[in-house]
């Protein structure tokens, strides 16, 4: 920076002293000038990929195919023009002179990278992943043919196109990996954990449109301003246009907070207590819309009268195993009763269905269980527990439990906040419950509206790349599910999961072509078993012990996300080798020469793939609403940076061929892996598999040909109804449709998910003719219930569906979320096979029953209503009951006591309650942010806020540089002292709390301490997501 | 022509810097080094490649907690004394009601930026050789106004807290805005800028009086442009003490050219912050 000096500024202003002469301009001679635009402002389309909205860009190209310019697209209808500060940064991403440009090799133990050739990096990498996989597989576990290698993993990628996650799934399965994860472990698996036992499906409820129809928006466990400020176009219309009311309940005031008609604070990690509080106000003060209640979810179920909940055992439910740290559920089980009825053949059967209690009153049935079990979170024990003022806590009762009225919807913003918690899942169910309460499932403007936050999170999570899951949320079979037969068996029978063995068929036909026959059971043996818990946590921790010794990373930044980041990273210096897909040298790819690290002790092999971005390849994306946009490449990779499909391709094909000859039936599905995606390979090719195709003439049971023979199928219903459904080849049923020729509503042709069209049916922002939303095209989810029993809609302002008695069909605003000519008074037949099985009222047509679930007689490890229990460290001791964390979670305790180890802190040594954020201006690990100029310019570095009541107890000043720490733990960052912060007051006892982003690390331009040095590692009791938002800290000036 | 203006409603503001990046990004405008001090604000001023940036602000009133977002760069007034004291027309006011600057025609003498109340046009040294110096500002994105496009900080904002249209519907709108502020709570709910130095091409709706925004509660004409049109400039067309008088208020403003509000990039030291 160079600073003027007098003398130069007079000696500027000097030459030019003959200006006094010259005339001045003024406003009444304006000049009618018109200026040239100096730059194009850019005609193709693409899609923003950083966080989960999925808004449209315009993108203008010089002739080097160099991005130029970026802007929003005016004809997104999520965005519509519009775009906050990092999609504009798009033109730095393509164009930075830091992206990766040749393939990089780390020798072990060396200092430097070489420049390799990619057929040289290809070769060596195949030749590592056979060594590893041939010395690490285990073909048995006991009796039960398992097929897996435990010895390599794969992380990565939710920024990644949904055909990079395809192939990449495909890929790591047929190696047999069952180490495989990604993001969405880390991010919202606890939502999958809590959605889809509650409603049958695990993803957002509604859509980002939406959001405008909604009555009453309550943001909690979400900073939407921040991190997905397009949330904000439409909360702003609802609360102008509708005069809706924003609620934002978080431990500080946040951006999002700025805009709230009721801001109140509580602490981190205790959502439980805060909704329980709501559910138990809506209970008491009969708020809930009955006739919603009694007709969609399973309230008045009656259950097992064994089953006793915490308010009787001192914070556990009923089957608890104190040794195994696990719940026998048989007590939670539906009491059922013996009924008879005629099945498909006309012949009278008796079976058993869920019995019913014939009011909300029967102390047995869900509803009464309900509300005993949250009649203990009083506004009391609310204040107590989350130190939020009981007056402010009411406001809230107040305002949100309003829209339980039919005329009325609340929806439910939620992301890290919720779900990164020991309880995350149950925190999620705790929305569900209250939401399912007050009637706003299904409607518009209602939801628990789960705030993605990468690009294609949702995608990826569709794709299994995650250990327990196959595409299209089918599961990996488990070493309890030894033979095909077994495993098919899991799927329901009375709902619309009993074509999940058809799914599953079309899924093996896709992967193992004519090698997968009915004969030889689809080739169940050839995808491996699982036999436990292989997510982000037990994976670093494999490492860590040395068990896993080579790991892909594809657009992953552990290094930087991971919890307890000093344990994860001394658990890469294990590796035998690391092949790492980026954009940029990350501080994963370059962790052997990180700060503090001495390269001649890492022996890890590491091969850095350069690779293409978003708009330098061709795929689709999936926003949090589940619509499914195709992005067509824009600009041209820098240097040789090649796109992931071609990267995974070049990599299976040398697999391929290091294994060819081989008659090790271990290596069959390698061997036999369907896998022709064109040369160059083509995404269009992969979504063809995806989407779903004919390899014969798929006929129905009359001989008509539905689809002819290389045809893509029009949807996954005709899997489902298919006489030879063994006819179609399908990479994910849910995306039946996706890649299928569709009208765009002005009567052109084309894939559906390429589609433009604008229409918008009722003004309600569904937008169907746009792109394509799984599944079915349906955008709010569960719509059935935006209808009234009888089939009309609860009322005018929130029509969504309804029956069409005229024309005996459903119709409406949005694609029916259920049987389309299914009349509402029609009677389920309890003898009938999937949603033959379920009534005209039965809206939740991927649950057994039919029902929402208040109740969860399964699928919840830690019972079937939501408990509050502290965070694994936490200030003071549960109010409500002697179970002070969540009793079925894992702590692991790998080298515990030792400077990097699973350490635990306690209150003494620890005060301060922490918790992690994220910033507008940097996305998740910062590796598509931190080294772009334009936003490290405008959130430069690391830094803690706290509050301005501990900054004068510990003597520290804004801007001072202080010390965090915990048990894990030091680092060091600039403090900001903030009114908005303040201390709580806990159970009677004050309790400062603080927080800080987690963005940073030591490469790009943007560099700062990394928050997750921190946090535990502990994961939540059934998905495992790691407690990254409630931990123990102190902190001191430097 | 009718006026077209700028509306920024700060209580729809998100503080998210959409526009801060936009105005980059249309331009070209080089990232800067930046530090983290203890704010959100970054870059900490306007300068020659920040023409627009966001500031926040901390205000409490009666218990209310506010954070206060502002989009800042050239309010565009009517009364403009940087485009009167401006002396080789670099600086015009357009008829579609933006306050124009040609790069090409400005001598950088830096009188626009002494003469502005608000304290927005800057300085760079363009060339190092000659000592040039060249101004810069936010000019409505004048090359897109002029071409029917809206201002690349409007179009991005992504909950339409800036806004741009014919003054006149603006002002209406804001004030009705400003009504429905009040009926919501915000008591100290304003429109900033109707009348503001005859009215600013840059309106604003706040929900704190405008000191909590740090803009002056009552922005004034500079009296060193006043007496430069009304008394220097018709004395300067006598040649002789034309130059005499310039040297005099150059010193002037020289001597108040702080340094921290005349920020100078050389371009020799670009291509370290690229880096």
């Amino acid at each position: 920076m160079k600073k003027v000096s007098r003398r130069d500024f007079l000696k500027a202003t000097g030459l030019v002293a003959g200006g006094l002469l010259l005339p001045t301009g003024s406003a009444a001679a304006a000049s009618a000038a018109t200026f040239p635009l100096h730059k194009r402002v850019g005609e193709a389309t693409s899609i923003c990929p950083y966080c989960g909205v999925g808004c449209g860009v315009l993108l203008a190209t010089n002739a080097e195919g160099h991005i130029i310019n970026t802007e929003g697209d005016p004809d997104n209808p999520i965005n519509r023009g519009t775009l906050c500060s990092k999609a504009q940064s798009i033109t730095q991403l393509t164009t930075d002179p830091k992206r990766l440009r040749k393939v990089l090799y780390r020798a072990p133990n060396s200092d430097k990278w070489e420049e390799k050739s990619w057929d040289w990096a290809m070769a060596e990498i195949a030749k590592r992943v056979k060594a590893t996989r041939d010395a690490t597989f285990r073909v048995k576990d006991g009796d039960v043919t398992v097929n897996r290698t435990e010895g390599i993993g794969w992380l990565g990628g939710a920024a990644n196109n949904t055909e990079d996650c395809y192939v990449a799934a495909k890929f790591a399965r047929a190696l047999g990996i069952v180490y495989l994860e990604h993001q969405a472990r880390i991010c919202h698996s606890s939502t999958v954990g809590a959605l889809a036992p509650t409603f049958g499906r695990g993803a957002m409820t509604n859509h980002w449109v939406d959001l405008k129809n909604s009555d009453v928006i309550l943001i909690m466990g979400s900073n939407a301003a921040e991190n997905h400020p397009i949330s904000f176009r439409w909360i702003t219309k609802a609360m102008e246009e509708r005069g809706a009311k924003l609620i934002v309940a978080d431990p500080r005031f946040t951006r999002s907070a700025s805009k709230a008609d009721l801001y109140v604070p509580f602490r981190s990690g205790t959502d439980i207590a805060f909704i329980g509080g709501l559910i138990n106000y809506t209970i008491q003060n009969k708020l809930y819309n009955e006739e919603y209640v009694k007709a969609y979810t399973n309230a008045l179920t009656l259950i097992s009268p064994d089953y006793k909940g915490p308010d009787e055992l001192d914070g556990l439910f009923s089957g608890y195993n104190q040794a195994s740290r696990s719940y026998n559920n048989a007590s939670w089980q539906y009491q059922k009763e013996t009924v008879k009825a005629k099945d498909a053949s006309g012949n009278e059967v008796e079976v058993t269905v869920p019995k019913q209690a014939a009011s909300l009153d029967d102390p047995q049935c869900v509803f009464a269980l309900l509300k005993k079990h949250f009649s203990r979170y009083t506004p009391e024990v609310v204040e107590r527990i989350c130190g939020t003022p009981k007056d402010q806590f009411l406001k809230v009762a107040e305002l949100y439990c309003s829209t339980g009225a039919p005329d009325k919807s609340g929806t439910i913003m939620y992301a890290m906040g919720t779900t990164q918690h020991t309880v995350g899942s149950q925190n999620i169910r705790a929305y569900a419950i209250l939401q399912l309460l007050l009637g706003n499932i299904g409607v518009p403007g209602g939801g628990v509206n789960a705030l993605r936050g990468e690009s294609n999170v949702q995608g990826s999570t569709d794709m299994a790349l995650l250990y327990h899951d196959l595409p299209g949320y089918l599961g990996l079979p488990t070493n309890k599910q030894p033979d095909y037969k077994t495993y098919i068996a899991k799927f329901d029978k009375t709902s619309y999961w009993s074509n999940g063995p058809r799914f599953f068929n079309s899924l093996m036909k896709a992967w193992f072509g004519d090698k997968a026959t009915k004969e030889n059971d689809y080739a169940f043996d050839y995808i491996p078993k699982r036999s436990g818990d292989y997510s982000v946590i037990p994976m670093f921790e494999a490492m860590y012990k040395g068990t896993l010794k080579g790991l892909f990373v594809m657009g992953q930044n552990p290094f930087v996300s991971g919890p307890n980041a000093r344990f994860e990273r001394k658990a890469f210096e294990n590796l035998d080798w690391l092949v790492v897909m980026e954009l940029f040298d990350t501080e994963t790819s370059s962790f052997w020469r990180a700060p503090g690290v001495d390269p001649k002790t890492v022996k890890t092999e590491v091969f850095l793939l350069p690779a293409a971005d978003a708009i330098e390849k061709t795929g689709s994306v999936v926003n949090s609403g589940r619509t499914i946009q195709w992005r067509t490449q824009v600009a041209t990779p820098p240097g040789e940076a090649k796109n992931d499909i071609w990267i995974i391709d070049r990599m299976m094909r040398a697999i391929k061929a290091a294994y060819q000859g081989s008659t090790d039936p271990k290596d069959r599905p390698i061997l036999d892996l369907v896998w022709d995606y064109g040369d160059p390979p083509q995404a269009e090719l992969v979504a063809r598999e995806i989407n779903g195709y004919a390899l014969e003439d798929v006929k129905d049971a009359n001989g008509n040909v539905l689809v002819a023979k290389g045809a893509v199928i029009p949807s996954f219903a005709t899997i489902a109804s298919a006489a030879n459904p063994d006819a179609i080849a399908c990479g994910s049923w849910i995306y039946g449709g996706y890649w299928a020729p569709a009208d765009d509503g002005t009567g052109t042709i084309m894939p559906a998910a390429k589609r433009r069209g604008q229409k918008d049916p009722g003004g309600v922002g569904t937008h169907p003719y746009w792109a394509w939303t799984w599944p079915a095209n349906r955008h709010t989810v569960y719509n059935r219930a935006s209808a009234r029993p009888d089939g009309k809609p609860w009322s005018e302002a929130k029509k969504l569906i309804w029956w069409d008695e005229a024309q005996k069909k459903w119709t409406g605003y949005d694609v029916p979320d259920f049987a389309p000519t299914k009349a509402p008074d029609a009677k389920a037949n309890p003898a009938g096979v999937g949603l033959a099985a379920q009534s005209g009222t039965d809206a939740f047509i991927m649950k057994a029953d039919g029902k929402a679930w208040l109740f969860a007689p399964s699928g919840m490890n830690e019972g079937p209503f939501p408990e509050h229990y502290e965070p694994l460290e936490s200030p003071i001791a549960n109010v409500l009951s002697k179970t002070q964390i969540n009793p079925v979670i894992k702590v692991f305790d790998t080298d515990r006591g030792k400077d990097v180890g699973d350490n635990v802190g306690t209150v003494d040594q620890f005060p301060i309650v922490c918790t992690t954020f994220r910033l507008t201006e940097h996305w998740q690990s910062g590796a598509m942010t931190r080294y772009l100029p334009w936003q490290s310019e405008a959130q430069p570095g690391m830094f803690v806020e706290i509050s301005k009541e501990l900054a004068a107890e510990k003597g520290i000043k804004n801007g001072d540089l202080i010390e965090v720490s915990s048990a894990r733990g030091k680092i060091r960052a600039v403090a900001m002292v903030t009114s908005r912060w303040k201390p709580y007051i806990i159970d009677g006892k004050k309790v400062h709390h603080i927080g800080m982003p987690w963005h940073f690390g030591w490469q790009g331009i943007a560099r700062g301490a990394s928050a997750n040095e921190l946090t535990p590692h502990v994961g939540d009791g059934n998905t495992t997501i790691p407690e990254y938002k409630a931990f123990l800290v102190d902190v001191k000036k430097v | 022509m009718t006026r077209l203006a700028m509306l920024f409603d700060a209580s729809k503001c998100i503080g998210c810097k959409g526009c801060q990046v936009a105005c980059k990004q249309w331009w070209g405008l080089p990232g800067s080094e930046t530090e983290q001090t203890g704010s959100y604000e970054n870059p900490a001023d306007l300068g020659p490649n920040t023409w627009t940036r966001v500031t926040f602000h901390e205000y409490e009133e009666a218990g209310r907690t506010q954070w206060l977002f502002l989009a800042w760069g050239c309010v565009h007034c009517t009364q403009a004394a940087c485009v009167d004291v401006c002396p080789t027309a670099a600086l015009k006011h357009n008829e579609l009601g933006l306050v124009s600057f040609e790069r090409d025609l400005c001598n950088g003498c830096g009188y626009c930026t002494q003469a502005c109340p608000f304290g927005v046009p800057r300085l760079e040294m363009a060339n190092p050789l000659t000592g040039q110096a060249k101004a810069s500002k936010c000019t409505f994105c004048q090359d897109r106004a002029t071409n029917g496009l809206i201002p690349a900080c409007v179009k991005t904002c992504p909950p339409g807290a800036l806004e741009w249209g014919e003054r006149d519907a603006l002002i209406a709108k804001a004030k009705a805005r400003v009504e429905w502020l009040k009926a919501r709570g915000y008591a100290q709910a304003q429109l900033y800028g109707e009348k503001e130095l005859g009215g600013l091409g840059r309106l604003f709706v706040l929900t704190a009086p405008p000191e909590a925004y740090g803009l002056p509660a009552n922005p004034q004409y500079p009296t060193l442009a006043a007496g430069w049109q009304r008394g220097v400039q018709p004395f300067g067309y006598v040649a002789v003490g034309a130059t005499v008088l310039g040297l005099a208020i150059n010193w002037i403003a020289t001597r108040r050219a702080r340094l921290n509000n005349v920020e100078v990039i050389a371009p020799e030291s670009e291509g370290e912050k690229e880096g």
